[in-house]
């Protein structure tokens, strides 16, 4: 029997609470409607709270020459053009507002000798340009944000996971779930809803991402009816540890290149200058020489260590397949000969703590050992740059689940300034969805039983799958067949896994009651993890180029026809279409700006 | 290496009942006790209930009692136990059990909105706040905070007092005072409320909570003592608080 269920009235609902979705409802609260804010963990435990490197924004603090439009060109070549240009635009020129705005909340970042804003540098940006606090950045940023929220008395539900979102005809109207520590279930219906769940890093088995990375907002998304874009476009990050296996994949900051930290293969080489391709070729510095320089003055041409991620990870991985890997199947990331102890503790603290605890190895005096990790989603659902509403009426996405800001690669730093710029546009647009809306919100709240039904069929199978099996089986398969190169045999098998996984989950059973059980909320992810997977093969199939984080062994070159378009995945009575879409022209300003090589 | 096993004895049951119960796991090599309470959800007991999110350190989630010594799961290497022996996980005593490992933690949060919020001197002359990084670095220290609330769960006051509760906000929660006390921008003044109703004078300083920060936050000495300071100067040194008087908020 279904319902009746536990359940709230708002106008906007708010579903994740890391950076994007804490902005987001505390401009929502803001805006004086009915504001909840949903979270699948503790707040403040949102992953988020694992970012380290900074937020970056052109503030101007160290270079006076950073402006918005220096940020929007790094955006835009990062991403190889892929970007929606509005996104990068409106990015680029309030990032500095925000970040200001959270030191107005308390953030406490560090600071120059003159007392402003310190910035870093890191991959991709012309400048020095990443606002940070040790390298716990978003840890800070978290904080802020969640104490900031708690003052303003907006309402949170904490360890309460949303499963499906609810609909009223075409429009949005709701969300159901259920609360962890007792298994019951809960709904909400809301005039708007904005989904703030980040990213899907889960599916793969190396992996810098938490437990709560499994793609359910994208899903839902799906599910409801919404657009996606780029879902074949994935991040490997290039530095995570390697060593050992059960801390593999755990996310070292780009901050230590940033901040001095060079890559060496086995032979003690400096791997990078053979990688840099033609398209940063005027702005890399050529030799070792070069690149020492840039060190200490920064208007020389930037060390290749700090090429784009995509571009690293791949290096990286040519150079353990060539055999010139560490013993660990990574290579050498060293700190350790240039900059000293001191610094490197007060620089990098985390890093520090890091790699002593849980590999045994002092950073300020070897090399740490570091591979390819799978770290963030470029893709996900589409969005309008300005309001930050989907495809489907009432539905808004800001942060990870949301794509077209960081197009085919997003440089590092650019998703702390996107959670909080995209994250305040999608409370803001939300709250006046909101408060146009004037019909009555019918989110069909008694008409649950199936859905109640299929959540619980777990429980009414016994000695089937094993859901922790399944998601072992996947991220194997995703890892091998979906991973930093690709090819259409490797994509075309891994479907036909995805296929046989999503036959096993429908076995799946969960042993013991409802209350606070992971095997069961595992088995409701893998409802979500199996259909990120499939888009993102699907789109990966399309996709017959390479560029930024997709790259395919057998296409190896860009095609700038592909260039100019998003791969759309949509689904229709439960069938998934890919299609492919003109991206939205740029105005001939702004290719200017893209097209300077200064 | 080959064939070795760890023994496990985990605690299972609700506030209801409960008891220990033994599981062998495979070792590998740098496992992290999490590792192994994974491996036993994955294989033996998909439904033992554990907090976790980031493993590695950051969000302070999977806090427990390994031994009988508080710490964070993903932060205790095995080979840093003595494996020999079968290795007790329990969960935090001082917070109420939902189920297995996992405590209802609430009671912090519902201090964390006491704390009366952060509230910035206007800007400077150029639109922004200047800060020198040395009267930064303190505060910064106490941001540190990634909430495992293992302090929280040693401290004496309502570890042995359930009571307590009620009227003391427990080492964390001072350590977020403190943080806004020394703030170089903040202008709300909370001594009165840390000496009424947060029972900083409960704190004996017996530094428990400072032995198991994992993010050594020295919290007795940097955050609860400097606390105490300014509570004794305020309100009973009657010179220090006229002195004060004649300043907009003092030190």
């Amino acid at each position: 029997m279904a319902g009746p269920y536990e359940t709230h009235e708002y106008d906007v609902i708010v579903i994740g609470a890391g950076g994007a979705g804490l902005r987001a409802a505390v401009e929502a609260s803001a805006q004086g409607v009915k504001t909840a804010l949903i979270c699948k963990s503790l707040l403040g435990k949102a992953h988020t709270v694992m970012a380290e490197g900074g937020i970056a924004a052109a503030m101007g603090n160290i270079y006076p020459e950073d402006n918005w439009k220096v940020h929007f060109r790094d955006t835009m070549r990062g991403g190889k053009l892929l970007n929606n240009w509005r996104m990068a635009q409106i990015h680029a020129q309030e990032a500095p507002a925000r970040v200001l705005e959270l030191e107005e909340w308390g953030a406490l970042f560090d600071r120059t000798p003159d007392g402003r804003i310190l910035q870093r540098d890191f991959g991709g940006h012309r400048y020095a340009r990443l606002a940070h606090v040790g390298d716990r950045t978003g840890l800070e940023m978290i904080r802020t944000l969640q104490q900031h929220a708690v003052h303003k008395g907006i309402d949170v539900y904490m360890e309460c996971t949303i499963a499906r979102l609810l609909k009223d005809g075409d429009r949005v109207a709701g969300a159901f779930g259920y609360w962890r520590e007792s298994g019951r279930f809960v709904a909400f219906t809301a005039k708007a809803v904005v989904l703030a769940t980040g990213g899907i890093g889960k599916a793969w088995k190396i992996t810098s991402n938490s437990w709560e990375y499994t793609g359910d907002g994208i899903a839902m998304a799906l599910d409801a009816g919404a657009d996606l874009i780029d879902m074949e476009m994935v991040q490997f990050h290039p530095t995570g540890m390697v060593w050992p296996p059960s801390v593999r994949g755990i996310l070292v900051t780009e901050g230590v290149r940033g901040d001095g930290g060079t890559l060496k293969n086995s032979e003690g080489k400096r791997f990078m200058f053979n990688y840099i391709p033609e398209f940063f070729k005027a702005e890399t510095a050529e030799t070792e020489k070069e690149a020492d320089a840039w060190y200490e003055d920064k208007k020389n041409r930037r060390t290749p260590d700090l090429l784009p991620r995509d571009e690293v990870a791949r290096a990286i991985n040519a150079e353990v397949k060539a055999g010139r890997g560490t013993p660990h199947g990574g290579v050498f990331l060293d700190i350790a000969s240039r900059r000293s102890a001191d610094y490197i503790q007060k620089r990098l603290p985390s890093m520090y703590h890091q790699f002593k605890e849980l590999a045994g190895v002092d950073i300020t005096k070897e090399p740490m050992e570091v591979g390819p990790t799978c770290h963030y989603v470029m893709g996900g659902v589409r969005v309008d740059a300005d309001t930050t509403a989907t495809t489907v009426p009432g539905l808004f996405a800001a942060g990870e689940v949301a794509a077209g800001l960081h197009g085919a690669n997003r440089l590092g730093g650019n998703s702390l300034s996107d959670l909080l710029v995209f994250g305040r546009r999608a409370g803001l647009y939300a709250a006046e969805y909101a408060k146009k809306f004037t019909g009555a919100v019918k989110a069909g709240v008694d008409q649950l039983a199936s859905v109640e039904h299929e959540l619980l069929t777990p429980f009414n199978h016994h000695g089937g799958e094993n859901p922790y099996s399944i998601h072992m089986d996947l991220q194997e398969c995703m890892q091998n067949l979906v991973g930093i190169i690709r090819t259409e045999s490797d994509l075309k098998k891994a479907l036909g896994e995805i296929a046989r996984l999503k036959q096993r989950l429908t076995r799946a059973s969960v042993e013991g009651h409802r209350q606070y059980n992971p095997g069961w909320h595992l088995a409701m992810d893998l409802h979500a993890l199996l259909e990120v997977a499939e888009t993102c093969t699907l789109s990966a199939i399309e996709r017959k180029e390479s560029r930024g984080g997709h790259t395919r062994d057998d296409y190896p070159k860009a095609d700038p026809s592909f260039g100019k378009i998003n791969l759309v995945t949509r689904k229709k009575n439960g069938a998934l279409s890919i299609t492919p879409e003109p991206l939205p022209e740029m105005p001939g300003e702004l290719k200017q700006l893209i097209e300077e090589q200064k | 290496m080959a064939g070795r096993q760890f023994i496990m004895q985990v605690w299972r049951g609700d506030a209801a009942k409960g008891s220990f119960q033994e599981y062998r796991v495979p070792a590998a090599e740098g496992m992290v006790l999490l590792d192994v309470i994974h491996a036993i959800q994955a294989t033996q007991a998909g439904d033992l209930a554990v907090r976790w999110n980031c493993k590695a350190g950051k969000c302070g989630s999977c806090s427990a009692e390994i031994n009988g010594k508080p710490r964070l799961m993903c932060m205790t290497r095995m080979n840093s136990l003595n494996t020999d022996e079968p290795i007790t996980v329990a969960p935090m005593k001082s917070f109420p059990l939902i189920r297995d490992l996992v405590t209802d933690v609430s009671f912090n949060f519902e201090m964390a909105k006491r704390v009366p919020a952060f509230k910035p001197r206007p800007k400077g002359p150029d639109g922004t706040h200047r800060m020198q990084q040395e009267d930064i670095d303190r505060v910064q220290e106490f941001h540190k905070c990634i909430e495992c609330f293992l302090c929280q769960n040693v401290c004496h006051v309502i570890r042995d007092h359930e009571d307590n509760k009620k009227h003391f906000a427990g080492p964390r929660l001072f350590v977020r005072y403190a943080a806004l006390e020394m703030h170089p921008l903040d202008t709300n003044d909370r001594r009165e409320l840390l000496k009424d109703k947060m029972g900083l004078g409960y704190c004996n300083i017996t530094k428990c909570c400072s032995e198991v920060c994992p993010e050594h936050i020295k919290i007795t000495d940097n955050a609860i003592i400097p606390l105490k300071e300014r509570v004794v100067d305020e309100f009973y040194d009657p010179l220090a608080r006229w002195l004060r008087k004649l300043t907009a908020k003092g030190s």
